[in-house]
């Protein structure tokens, strides 16, 4: 027996490939050749959390002084951090699925040459968005890294973050992919733009929910505020029952969004 | 005869409400070179995606091998090569790569891609392009790589949509060359055109299509045997004079064309037509005895001229 039926007999794969998934990883494939002449693209995405991170220990942190969560007393720079590494998760899935994939599907065609050939319409979007996660966890590690050197995580179960910015990467990764199928052109790219900004900003990031007082129900409508507040759990180690409800939130909205965008691309490319 | 390798029957696609394919009859047999002829508009390009399982037909059969696009595409897909009208290179990468990359679109691995790609680079003549990256490429170069890159998974069957459009002469007979090569080697071609030279070089046979129908098929030597004269009379008489010169050549030969800048007369012997013209008095700034080609099939049968 080849190697190749062994692995198809695999429960998840012969799934997957029910649903027309085959050869995602080529997608993947196809991105690190492009990106090996311009890694330093790659790197600077790494780069603008950071300076945020700095920020705030040297500036913000020492005006403000130190915030108060589940009746802790937190320094700010700790409360801050996970919360920016969690939107530099965020951040990272919506740039690569939203300007990058318009610019292959619309102008430089990329999938339309893909489509030629075996690969399918969702190898696309689950390697697209597969591609958008491999770089996110590239810059949590990073960020993970700094944080850990600044003193800023408090245990080992910081390392959970990972997988839980893994979840906000393809939470936002999906939303964006599936935007970008109805952009029309770049213009709508700064929908996007000012999309994100407002979310960045009042998702719990920079204050605790309870300052949100009346407003707080609609700081919960951002997908954000439940990455934010898993990563926070992570860091600080403390777990609670309302962590399943936001790692559920994500998981749902992931997986509505995924098979939306997939049969979106398919009637986009497939005309 | 052997199994046909195309067979559409009553195929059409639609666009939301217009029918840009309204049913067409087609079979492609092993080794042919076979050719969709049409002005713009025509539904080649709409025929053309069908065939090559990247847009579904919109009501009729069509298989390939034997197989059915709907439920096989991807096993399909493994063994065409297809050139789409406008290039989809991946600009980001350089000629190489473009050739390696696909190659693993199609599960090669990546020491065949590497062998495959230096190989199809002295096909297309661009080895010493290698590592350029495709923007800077001419527009016969980057034609030549599609080709190449169409040709990385060994197909069998080879869709080319307008491959020298836009070309200078020259490149344009490069390809030819490259084409009649694969074709010598078993490839079968299907390819669409506007060009009636290129149809005329190329292919084996043949379909004419205007306005989502075919209209008629055949060699391009039994085309033009079956809807035209031997030869053709052209006649120029001053700009914007056709119009009333034209209906004086009514009788001379089996029929006669006015277009905006000549007047055709359809005769088996031109040179008699010729003379029966200059004795009825018409004297033309011009006149030209040439053989029947397929733009005059397309002529007679759409009433305009394949360059509209
Ligand atoms: N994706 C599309 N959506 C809507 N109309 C289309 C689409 N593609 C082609 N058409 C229309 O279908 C007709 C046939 O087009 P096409 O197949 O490209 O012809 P050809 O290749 O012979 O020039 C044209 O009128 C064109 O405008
Ligand atoms: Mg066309």
């Amino acid at each position: 027996m080849s190697d190749t039926s062994i692995v198809l007999r695999i429960i998840p794969v012969s799934y997957l490939s029910a649903l027309g998934v085959r050869r995602p990883h080529r997608m993947i494939e196809r991105h690190v050749m492009a990106y090996r002449r311009q890694w330093l693209i790659v790197v600077s995405g790494f780069f603008e959390p950071l300076f945020y991170l700095l920020s705030m220990r040297a500036g913000v942190g020492d005006l403000v002084g130190d915030v108060s969560v589940a009746g802790r007393a937190v320094p700010y720079d700790a409360f801050v951090a996970p919360a920016l590494m969690a939107s530099s998760a965020m951040n990272g899935a919506i740039f690569d699925s939203t300007g990058n994939v318009l610019h292959r599907l619309k102008y430089a065609r990329i999938y339309d040459a893909a489509l030629a050939t075996p690969m399918g319409p969702a190898d696309v979007a689950l390697g697209e968005i597969s591609w958008a996660l491999i770089r996110g966890q590239i810059y949590a590690i990073g960020f993970l890294a700094v944080m850990a050197a600044m003193g800023l995580t408090e245990s080992w179960w910081c390392l959970m973050a990972l997988p839980v910015c893994a979840l906000i990467g393809l939470t936002f990764a999906s939303i964006g992919f599936l935007g970008t199928t109805y952009m029309r052109g770049w213009s709508d790219m700064e929908i996007v733009n000012t999309l994100m900004m407002p979310l960045f900003l009042f998702s719990a990031t920079f204050f605790p929910i309870s300052s949100y007082g009346d407003w707080a129900w609609v700081v919960q409508l951002s997908p954000l505020y439940h990455g934010v507040a898993l990563v926070r759990a992570c860091n600080a180690g403390v777990w609670t029952a309302s962590l399943v409800v936001h790692a559920l939130v994500l998981l749902v909205i992931s997986v509505v969004m995924l098979a939306w965008a997939s049969r979106r691309i398919d009637r986009l490319l497939r005309r | 005869m052997p199994e046909p390798l195309i067979v559409a029957r009553g195929l059409k696609k639609r666009f939301d409400e217009f029918e840009a394919v309204k049913g067409i009859d087609v079979e492609v047999q092993p080794g042919e070179v076979f050719g969709f002829l049409g002005p713009n508009g025509a539904g080649k390009s709409s025929t053309m995606r069908m065939i090559a399982c990247v847009s579904p037909a919109s009501e009729g059969t069509l298989r390939l091998f034997g197989m059915d696009p709907a439920v096989d595409g991807a096993k399909i897909r493994a063994r065409i090569g297809v050139v789409p009208q406008l290039d989809t290179l991946d600009t980001e990468l350089s000629v190489q790569e473009n050739l390696w990359i696909y190659g693993r679109y199609f599960d090669l691995s990546r020491a065949e891609c590497r062998r495959r790609a230096t190989e199809l680079l002295e096909f297309a003549q661009l080895t010493d392009r290698a590592d350029s990256v495709v923007e800077h490429l001419s527009g016969g170069m980057k034609r030549r790589l599609s080709i190449a890159r169409s040709l990385i998974n060994e197909p069998e069957l080879l869709l080319l949509d307008e491959p020298t459009t836009g070309l200078d002469p020259q490149a344009r007979h490069v390809l030819w060359e490259r084409l009649y090569r694969l074709k010598q080697q078993g490839v079968t071609q299907v390819l669409t055109t506007h060009y009636m030279d290129e149809a005329e070089q190329l292919c084996d046979r043949l379909v004419v299509m205007d306005q989502g129908l075919i209209v008629a098929e055949g060699s391009p030597r039994e085309l033009i045997d079956r809807y035209s004269t031997r030869e053709v009379l052209e006649l120029r008489f001053g700009a914007g004079t056709n119009d009333q010169f034209g209906p004086q050549v009514a009788g001379i030969g089996d029929r006669f064309e006015v277009l905006p800048d000549r007047v055709l007369v359809y005769a088996d012997d031109g040179e008699a037509a010729l003379a029966e013209a200059h004795h009825r008095g018409l004297r033309p700034e011009s006149a030209l005895v040439r053989r029947s080609s397929l733009e005059d099939v397309f002529l007679l049968l759409t009433g305009r001229s394949l360059a509209d």
